[in-house]
C-alpha cells in the first residue's frame, strides 16, 4: 500500500479570482439567477447569522464559504461565525455527533457540563442581533439561550442523521431544539418527531470551487503521477475523512473482491478536520486492512488539497461512498457532478441523490458494493448514462445557487408567517 | 401582431418541501397515508416530484411509484402508480381517489403483499409554495416568446404544470393566455399537448418555443 500524507507544491491550483453570481450561468442558465436576484430583492437589506463549529474542513465550512459572499451580492448582510472551544469541548462534541449518529455512548455529567460551559462562553463573545440566525449542527445548538425574547428568526439546520440518536444525549439536546422556529434537515429519514416546522434542504456543492471546476486532462494526470496512480487502469475512489462511520476499511474489503475479476486500483482520499480526533486511529486500521498491496492508495490529504480531489475524482473510474451513516454525503454531489458513476450504501441523505438505476447505484454491504463496481466496470455505457443524469440531478438540486434559493425562500416563508 | 387586454404576468416560484410526521414501511400503511396525507402531500410527490425530476425522460413519474417499486418491489402496482397522468386531474383530490383505487385494486389481489415490509420508509412530504411577483410581463406573442427563454425550470412548471389545479381546468397558464388573449387556440391545444412525462424541462420549453416561432412565421 502507498500513503501520502501531504501534498507538495508541484501541483499548479487554479488561479484565485473572486466569484460572482454571474459565473454560474454558464453551468445553471441566466433565468435561474435571473430569478434567484428576484427573491432575494424580497429580502434587500435583511442581516443573517450562520454559525457552525469549525472555518475549515467538512461539507457545513466548504458551503458557508461560498453562500456568505453569494448572500452579500444578492443584497442581504450576512456574517458567519464560528464556535471556540478547546479539544476537550470538541472531542465532546465528536462523541456526541456519533451518538446522535447511533453509535454506543455512555455520556458524563462533566461532558454536559463542558459542552454548557462552552456554549455559555460563546454566548458571551458572540453578538446575535440579526434578522435570521441559522445555527448549524448541535456543538452550537444552545446559543439559542443568547435569543433576545423573540426576536429575529432562529432557524437549527441539522446537517446529520438523528434517526437514531442516542437517548441521552438526544434528551439533552431537545430541550434547545424545540425553542428554535424551524429546523432544516437534509433528509426526511433524519427528521424526528418535533413540535416546530421540519423542512428538507438539501446541502450543496459549489461548481467553482476548486473542488469541483472543470479541470484538464493533462492536470489530472499529473495529480495521479504525483500520487503514484495507474491512469491506465481503473481507478476506484472513495473521498471521505479517515472516519469508521464511512467506513473504508470495508471500501478496502469490496474492492478486494471486484480486484479477483478486474485488474484495478484503490484510491482511499481523505483527512480530517480539526473537530475529528479520530482519524489518526482509522487511517492505521485502513493500512492494517489494505496489506501491502501497492495498488491501494492512502492519501491523508491536508485540508487545502480541494484541487487535487478535484483531479482524482475526475480522474476515476468509478467512486464509491459506502459510509455506515451518512448525514448528507457531498463526496457523491461531487462525483455526481463530474458525471461519474457512483455506488454508494443507501444511508443517510444518499438516496436522495442516488435514485437507483437512475442516477447510481445503490448497495446494502461490502459484498454488494463490490458487486455493483464490478457491474459498472464491465458496463461502461450504462455507468456513463447513470453520470450523465446525475450531473442533471445535481444541476437541478445540490449546487450552491438552489441553496441559495432555499434559503432565501425559507427566510421569506419565515416572514410570512411572523 | 394582436396586442393582448390582459399581459401575461411571470411568476417566480420557490417551492419549500415540509417534512411530515406520515411514515410508511408496509403497503398497508402506504395506502393508509394516501388516504390520510394532506392535498400538499399528493402534490408534492406527484406534480412537485415530475417538476423536480424532469430530467428522467423514462421510468419516472411520481414518488409514489418510484418507491413501490424500488422500496417495496411491487412493479405491477408502481407501473398502474406511475400510469396516473396528471394533467388529467384538475383537483387533487380525484387524483388522491384514483391512486388510492389503483392501490386497493392491487391489495385486494395481492393480500400477501399487505404486510411487506418495504426497505427503507415512505414519508409523506408537503410542498409549500413562494411565489414572488415578476416584473416581467408580455403584452405580444413576440414579448412572451422572448421571456420564455429567461423563464426557470421552477417557474416554467408553476405556469406550464402545477397551473391546472390552479385554475381548475384541463389546460396550462400559456395555453389560457394564448387562447383568451390572443385568440390563437391552435397554439393553445398544440402547447397543452406537449408530454411533460417523455420530455425535459428544456425540451419542453423548446417545443413550445418551436410552436410560437411557427406561429410568429406564419
Amino acid at each position: 500500500m502507498s500513503v501520502t500524507s501531504d501534498v507538495t507544491n508541484s501541483v499548479t491550483s487554479p488561479e484565485v479570482h473572486p466569484i460572482h453570481l454571474d459565473d454560474y450561468i454558464p453551468l445553471i442558465g441566466a433565468p435561474e439567477v435571473d430569478e434567484l436576484r428576484a427573491v432575494a430583492a424580497q429580502l434587500s437589506g435583511r442581516t443573517v447569522q450562520m454559525v457552525n463549529s469549525t472555518p475549515t474542513g467538512g461539507g457545513v465550512a466548504e458551503i458557508l464559504n461560498r453562500l456568505i459572499p453569494l448572500m452579500q451580492e444578492l443584497g442581504l448582510h450576512p456574517r458567519w461565525d464560528v464556535l471556540t472551544g478547546g479539544r476537550d469541548f470538541f472531542e465532546v462534541t465528536k462523541a456526541f455527533h456519533n451518538a446522535l449518529h447511533g453509535d454506543p455512548y455512555q455520556p458524563r455529567k462533566e461532558h454536559f457540563d463542558l459542552f454548557l460551559a462552552t456554549t455559555e462562553q460563546n454566548c458571551r463573545r458572540l453578538h446575535f442581533d440579526c434578522d435570521f440566525t441559522v445555527i448549524h449542527d448541535p456543538q452550537p445548538l444552545p446559543l439559542i439561550e443568547a435569543r433576545v425574547k423573540h426576536e429575529g428568526h432562529w432557524i437549527w439546520r441539522c446537517h446529520i442523521d438523528l434517526s437514531h440518536p442516542n437517548p441521552e444525549v438526544w434528551s439533552f439536546l431537545r430541550p434547545f431544539v424545540y425553542r428554535y422556529d424551524a429546523s432544516l434537515f437534509s433528509s426526511p429519514s433524519f427528521a424526528r418527531q418535533l413540535s416546530i416546522p421540519q423542512y428538507l434542504f438539501y446541502p450543496c456543492i459549489d461548481p467553482l470551487s476548486d473542488k469541483n471546476i472543470e479541470i484538464d486532462a493533462e492536470s489530472q494526470r499529473s495529480v495521479l503521477e504525483h500520487f503514484g496512480i495507474d491512469p491506465a487502469r481503473p481507478i476506484i475512489l472513495q473521498v471521505s475523512r479517515f472516519d469508521r462511520l464511512k467506513d473504508p476499511v470495508g471500501v478496502v474489503h469490496a474492492y478486494q473482491i471486484v480486484k479477483r475479476y478486474t485488474d484495478c486500483q484503490l484510491v482511499l482520499a481523505g483527512g480530517s478536520a480539526i473537530d475529528d480526533p479520530e482519524g489518526e486511529v482509522v487511517f492505521e486500521e485502513v493500512q492494517r486492512a489494505a496489506n501491502g498491496d501497492p495498488d491501494i492508495h492512502a492519501l491523508n490529504l491536508p485540508p487545502w488539497s480541494a484541487f487535487e480531489i478535484n483531479a482524482l475524482q475526475r480522474a476515476s473510474t468509478v467512486i464509491v461512498q459506502k459510509s455506515l451513516r451518512e448525514g448528507f454525503g457531498l463526496t457523491v454531489t461531487e462525483g455526481l457532478w463530474k458525471k461519474k458513476p457512483v455506488v454508494a450504501s443507501a444511508v443517510g441523505g444518499i438516496p436522495a441523490q442516488i435514485i437507483h438505476k437512475h442516477t447510481g447505484l445503490l448497495a446494502h454491504s461490502i459484498e454488494g458494493t463490490a458487486y455493483q463496481i464490478r457491474f459498472l466496470l464491465s458496463n461502461p455505457a450504462l455507468a456513463q448514462k447513470l453520470g450523465e443524469q446525475g450531473h442533471e440531478h445535481v444541476r437541478e438540486n445540490f449546487l450552491i445557487t438552489s441553496n441559495v434559493k432555499r434559503y432565501l425562500t425559507i427566510f421569506l416563508n419565515s416572514q410570512c408567517h411572523s | 401582431m394582436k396586442q393582448a387586454e390582459n399581459p401575461f404576468r411571470f411568476v417566480t416560484v420557490s417551492n419549500l418541501t415540509r417534512i411530515g410526521n406520515q411514515t410508511a414501511i408496509t403497503l398497508e400503511e402506504f395506502r393508509d397515508g394516501l388516504e390520510k396525507c394532506s392535498d400538499a402531500s399528493i402534490f408534492h410527490h406527484t406534480f412537485q416530484s415530475l417538476g423536480t425530476h424532469h430530467f428522467l425522460t423514462e421510468g419516472f413519474s411520481n414518488d409514489f411509484a418510484q418507491w413501490v417499486l424500488s422500496a417495496l418491489n411491487c412493479p405491477i402496482l408502481a407501473e398502474r402508480l406511475a400510469a396516473q397522468d396528471i394533467r388529467g386531474y384538475l383537483a387533487l383530490n380525484d387524483l388522491r381517489t384514483d391512486l388510492l383505487r389503483v392501490t386497493d385494486e392491487y391489495c385486494f389481489s395481492h393480500p400477501e403483499a399487505l404486510n411487506r415490509v418495504a426497505f427503507e420508509p415512505f414519508y409523506y412530504c408537503e410542498s409549500v409554495e413562494v411565489t414572488v411577483p415578476h416584473t416581467r410581463e408580455a403584452w405580444t406573442l413576440e414579448e412572451f416568446r422572448n421571456w420564455l427563454e429567461h423563464l426557470s425550470n421552477e417557474s416554467f412548471h408553476y405556469h406550464f404544470l402545477y397551473s391546472r389545479l390552479r385554475l381548475g381546468l384541463r389546460t396550462n397558464d400559456f395555453s389560457q393566455w394564448f387562447e383568451n388573449e390572443l385568440a390563437l387556440p391552435a397554439l393553445a391545444r398544440r402547447t397543452n399537448q406537449i408530454d411533460v412525462y417523455t420530455s425535459t424541462v428544456e425540451g419542453a420549453r423548446g417545443q413550445l418555443a418551436k410552436y410560437i416561432d411557427r406561429e410568429l412565421a406564419a
